[in-house]
């Protein structure tokens, strides 16, 4: 079981970063769909600059850079020229999951330096390690999970403990009024689009980096369209986006651990979207204005037409 | 201004998609042209790299010009791809996925001064041949090396989907390991894709975990190679030789190998000798074989694979030859009897020894 529980927390970090690079996108009113294109872009820089430099840090540095430049060009897209949202986020993961191919092509049947799988090898904290159960599973994972806690508590207490994630909620809910306030709109969209983008590309350069760790084409398979859901399933909160990613890469592999006891793979695949649409369907019950999606998302925002 | 920045960004976004399929042509000097349709990336390290293998020893050997598209989907596309490949001149055409199958059929009638050849398929018209190659004759050989390395004589089977060229792979493979070790057991899960390197790891997680130490694998990515290294544990490949991906862990692979089948239908298609066929060859025409053992390989397990492979080799062996039991222990094949080819291509049972179900 604890096995099984390590391998949840996992398989639920690449969701979790992407989950929260686009939380905080949509906060900012955008609906961005490139999130496969992103971390895709993130996975082969992460993977290209790690076996080029050899620096484990850089890598990922190398992966969030990649990964809001191309969140970059959506911003650009939707911000400056306000294309539609939904649109510009597909032609992002078309984009990009052809840039990481081509990209990649040189990084194929390539090894990861052996100092950079050392410095992502499981480390065991002190003290909260030695915590019943919990600890094993939660306390003794690699660096980039440890970054996935922090990031979750980062976000919540920036997006509902501080003043500037207030304007940003406020953008979310309703542009014309923040900016009235003298909140600067577009700065503000920007900065948080290239934050989500860095986010997702975090997320992918786990699955090349570190869970991998090589360069396949499409190495992400599709977990990108799942932390949309997984946005959706945890109403925009960091704090729940965290068991939410972990309670879906659970669902994930599951799978190959319950084979014999002949539950049909078909359902368990079904699972995490059925349960999306309960979490909907109970959200939408209580009609709470928490649980209720930013009310200007994927709305382009005209100033003139305030 | 924005107008035009909107123009040159749409206009990479789209052209970028492009960028990774890009055709390429080699120049040569004969007149006979050579088309290849791939499903995947030929940097898939695995079943397209193969077929592409097969194609430069083809180059090589014959010295014909060779044309050849990556990443075609099982669709429509195909129709096109390989009429795209006939107006460059293209006389033969192998396509090497069993989803092409009815589109090249279609082609076929179309052209019937081109000759086709489709891989993995179950049809044939008068200017189309299909071809596969009896991997389970390597995979019977690789068994061998899993059951002599096995100490908690738990051995993983990471498998893509319940179908017969799958099943047939991991009964054959489960044999080989009996063979040298009788109380092993092959436990196997699916993972339901070809492709998914994240998954197919976590896949092989699950059985170390449940106690295997050597995995083997029926999927296009080095991920279940990958959870062996991390764990301490050996692995058994597929497609290629992966010993540069898990150089702690991996022992020998199962692999294809199309260059001499290409080279001799381009010949006698050139010679005008060509007749549609049905080809599946095995170790005897080299079209599969089993990777160099390296020096995680188990003691003996060189001895052992030469003894058997020149017994199938010589015919005085079949892999699926009786007594045959199932998992229930059920006598499914006697004694003196042998599986025939049809039967085979519809095998839809586990020997006795896999740990798993069929769904």
């Amino acid at each position: 079981m604890t096995s099984f529980l390590i391998s949840v927390v996992i398989a639920g970090t690449p969701l979790l970063f992407a989950t929260l690079g686009e939380i905080i996108t949509e906060k900012s009113g955008h609906l961005n769909l490139g999130v496969e294109g992103m971390m895709l872009v993130g996975a082969v820089a992460g993977f290209g600059f790690g076996i080029i430099t050899g620096n484990p840090i850089v890598a990922i540095l190398g992966a969030m850079v990649a990964g809001a430049l191309t969140a970059l060009i959506y911003g650009f897209l939707t911000i400056t020229l306000r294309a539609n949202q939904v649109v510009s986020g597909l032609a992002l993961t078309i984009f990009g999951t052809g840039f990481s191919s081509y990209i990649g092509t040189n990084f194929i049947g390539k090894k990861m330096p052996d100092n950079i799988i050392e410095f992502y090898k499981p480390i065991e904290i002190p003290l909260l390690s030695k915590i019943p159960f919990i600890g094993q599973i939660f306390f003794n994972q690699d660096i980039f999970v440890y970054l996935g806690y922090l990031t979750v508590i980062a976000l919540g207490i920036y997006l509902y403990k501080t003043n500037i994630g207030m304007n940003l909620r406020a953008i979310g809910e309703n542009p014309s009024a923040a900016d009235g306030a003298g909140i600067r709109v577009s700065w503000y969209k920007y900065v948080h689009i290239l934050i989500g983008g860095a986010l997702c590309g975090l997320g992918g350069a786990y699955l090349s980096v570190v869970e991998v760790p090589a360069w396949q084409d499409n190495i992400t398979a599709g977990r990108g369209w799942i932390a949309i859901a997984l946005v959706i399933f945890s109403k925009w909160n960091p704090y729940k986006a965290i068991f939410a990613a972990y309670f879906f890469g659970g669902l994930s592999i599951a799978g190959f651990r319950l084979q014999h006891l002949s539950i049909p793979q078909s359902l368990l695949d079904a699972l995490p979207y059925l349960f999306t649409i309960v979490v909907l369907v109970i959200s939408s019950m209580k009609k709470s204005q928490e649980n209720a999606p930013p009310k200007g998302l994927s709305v382009p925002y005209f100033r003139e037409e305030r | 201004m924005k107008k035009v920045l909107a123009m040159l960004l749409i206009a990479t976004l789209v052209l970028t998609m492009f960028a990774g399929c890009e055709k390429k042509e080699e120049e040569k000097t004969e007149d006979m042209t050579v088309g290849f349709i791939y499903v995947g990336p030929i940097g898939d390290g695995g079943w397209t790299y193969a077929h592409n293998e097969g194609r430069l020893y083809l180059e090589e050997q014959l010295g014909v010009k060779t044309l050849y598209k990556e990443s075609v989907p099982e669709t429509q596309e195909v129709e096109t791809e390989i009429r795209n490949l006939i107006d460059q001149g293209a006389k033969v055409i192998f396509a090497t996925s069993f989803g092409y199958m009815d589109f090249v059929e279609k082609v076929s009638k179309d052209f019937p001064e081109v000759t086709f050849f489709h891989c993995s398929g179950y049809k044939t018209t008068d200017n189309m041949a299909n071809y596969f190659g009896r991997i389970y004759e390597a995979r019977y050989l690789s068994g061998i090396v899993a059951g002599l390395k096995t100490e908690s004589n738990k051995i993983g089977y990471v498998a893509a989907f319940p179908i017969p060229e799958v099943i047939r792979g991991i009964d054959a493979f489960t044999l080989g390991a009996q063979s040298v070790n009788p109380d092993v057991e092959v436990e196997v899960v699916w993972t339901y894709t070809w492709y998914d390197p994240a998954s197919e790891k976590e896949a092989a997680v699950a059985l170390l975990d449940g106690g295997a130490d050597v995995i083997a694998q029926h999927q296009d990515t080095a991920g279940p190679q990958q959870a062996a290294e991390e764990k301490g544990a050996f692995s058994i490949g597929y497609n290629t030789d992966m010993k540069d991906m898990a150089p702690k862990a991996y022992m020998t692979a199962p692999i294809w190998n199309w260059g001499p089948y290409y080279v001799e239908q381009v010949q006698k298609v050139m010679n005008g000798e060509f007749e549609s066929h049905a080809y599946w060859g095995g170790m005897n025409e080299n079209t599969v074989q089993l990777a160099a053992l390296t020096d995680l390989a188990p003691e003996g397990a060189q001895a052992a694979i030469d003894a058997a492979k020149a017994s199938i080799l010589d015919g005085s062996f079949h892999v699926f030859q009786g007594p045959l039991y199932n998992q229930a222990g059920e006598l499914v094949v006697a004694e003196g009897e042998t599986l025939t080819d049809g039967e085979m291509l519809e095998l839809n049972w586990f020997v006795q020894g896999v740990v798993g179900n069929i769904e």
